[in-house]
């Protein structure tokens, strides 16, 4: 096992050994139901997880930055990021692993929604290929989302500001698709520039995906998106961890 | 084994490390002695590759600090300050962490772990999380995970902060017995720790070398104790350059 997997798989274990991902997948998976059963899923009369998937961002906006503000914040708090980053390990390497180990533990907490999926399968006759592609958009838009929680967690030392930072990055990558958001911003800026904004928010790109729709621009979106943010954070911490 | 060639290093406004030079054999036992704020810390954190010099280079054991820094780190045990670990973990976890980290797996790890557990005394909190232990027990998960690999080179910084008067003596028996087939670094300002384990002694102040010599010397040449000679070169030093 070399030095990438033992620091992904303290990571991933370490959220098993504290409360915070009973608390995480509890309060996720409560809101997530609750979201979807809200409104509209019985009155649509159709067996599909629409409603589910039209509420993850904003489930997504505030419960990814909870998971991702502890990833350096703490690490960096408590001088653990002494300790790793004096055994043999990269940077490149422990930011990805670290990276991972919290994307397969949403990736995880998004698997724990399945009672939703045998729901509407006895409910009536979904359509799966529709729903991979959900599942599929929602896993990456969670990688997208830490990717952004993990840079600003590794630029401050306190949590919460990690936190707050990364909700409100994340809000404006969201809201920024929003058609209320589109319309003032066409007022002012040529047609043009309106569609790179919306180009940029994570909701035009998460919902072709809904629709089952599988693009390379889409997923290129994501990837570049977490690429982007995940280098970003290897190269802040560089500078910054024995500040 | 060690060797260090004019490190520097600032922070913001602040020179830490200012030209710092010297090297270091098998055998050694190196006591950095100076005042707080002298640049100990610095020092060691850029022998340990945690943070890049600005300015020259050291190696550790053949590995560069820039060139190849995990070669250097895999080659070294340190011991930082306040021994960071991971709270939330057992120090078994903990120690198969590390084992896990430097590739020691399998029956070399068994055999890791029994010998450094009962060398650090750490069997009775072997089960215990970490953030459960006192300061002393914390400093000694830490020398065990230092000691883990059994590296040529070892970088202690205030390897006996926080033990009691037992477990210091326990600790400089532990370094003495370790001292002829590695190169050990140790960062103290309690200085009858100098007289007790150091075969040398690098006085710092202000980032620079003030005096490198033995202990035995150092009292020979200035007719004094070690805490004289110490309060002599680093304060009066310390004023001429003011």
């Amino acid at each position: 096992m070399n030095s990438f997997w033992a620091v992904f798989k303290r990571e991933l274990k370490s959220y098993f050994t504290t409360p915070l991902a009973y608390v995480f997948l509890v309060i996720f998976l409560f809101f997530a139901g609750y979201l979807t059963f809200k409104e509209g899923f019985y009155e649509a009369r159709q067996a599909d997880l629409r409603p589910f998937f039209t509420n993850l961002p904003l489930l997504f906006v505030f419960m990814v930055p909870s998971t991702a503000m502890r990833l350096w914040a703490e690490e960096r708090k408590i001088g653990s990021v002494e300790l790793l980053f004096t055994l043999p390990v990269t940077i490149v390497q422990a930011v990805l692993a670290k990276f991972l180990a919290a994307w397969l533990f949403l990736g995880i907490a998004l698997a724990l929604t399945f009672p939703l999926v045998v729901t509407v399968c006895y409910l009536g006759d979904p359509d799966i290929g529709l729903i991979v592609t959900g599942y599929l958009g929602a896993f990456l838009m969670a990688g997208g989302f830490l990717a952004i929680g993990c840079f600003f967690s590794a630029l401050s030392k306190n949590q919460v500001i990690a936190f707050v930072l990364s909700v409100v990055a994340c809000a404006v990558l969201v809201f920024a698709g929003m058609p209320t958001t589109l319309n003032y911003v066409s007022t002012f800026l040529p047609p043009g520039m309106v569609s790179a904004v919306e180009g940029m928010s994570f909701q035009v790109h998460f919902d072709s995906m809904q629709r089952g729709i599988l693009q390379f621009q889409d997923i290129a979106y994501f990837i570049l998106l977490i690429v982007g943010w995940v280098a970003a954070c290897a190269i802040v911490l560089d500078e910054r961890k024995a500040s | 084994m060690i060797e260090a060639k004019e490190l520097r290093r600032r922070f913001g406004p602040v020179v830490a490390v200012d030209g710092i030079s010297f090297r270091a054999a098998k055998g050694q036992v190196v006591g950095l002695l100076g005042p707080n704020g002298a640049g100990k810390t610095t020092t060691m954190r850029m022998l340990t590759c945690y943070i890049r010099p600005d300015g020259g280079t050291a190696s550790v054991c053949g590995h560069d600090v820039l060139k190849d820094p995990v070669g250097a780190r895999r080659s070294l045990g340190y011991l930082a300050e306040n021994s960071p670990a991971y709270p939330e973990m057992t120090v078994g976890g903990f120690l198969k962490f590390i084992c896990d980290v430097r590739q020691i797996k399998g029956r070399r790890r068994k055999a890791a772990l029994d010998r450094v557990v009962p060398m650090c005394s750490i069997e009775s909190v072997y089960h215990q999380t970490i953030e459960t232990l006192s300061k002393g027990y914390k400093r000694r998960v830490g020398l065990a995970q230092a000691l883990i690999h059994d590296p040529d080179v070892l970088i202690l910084d205030e390897p006996t902060d926080g033990l009691d008067p037992n477990q210091k003596h326990e600790v400089r028996k532990l370094i003495g017995a370790m001292a002829k087939d590695k190169c050990i670094i140790v960062s103290t300002h309690i200085l009858e720790e100098v007289d007790a384990v150091c075969s040398r002694a690098i006085i710092v102040a202000r980032g620079k070398i003030l005096v490198d010599s033995t202990p035995k010397e150092l009292k020979e040449k200035h007719h004094a104790s070690l805490d004289e000679v110490f309060r002599k070169i680093t304060s009066t030093r310390g004023l001429v350059t003011v």
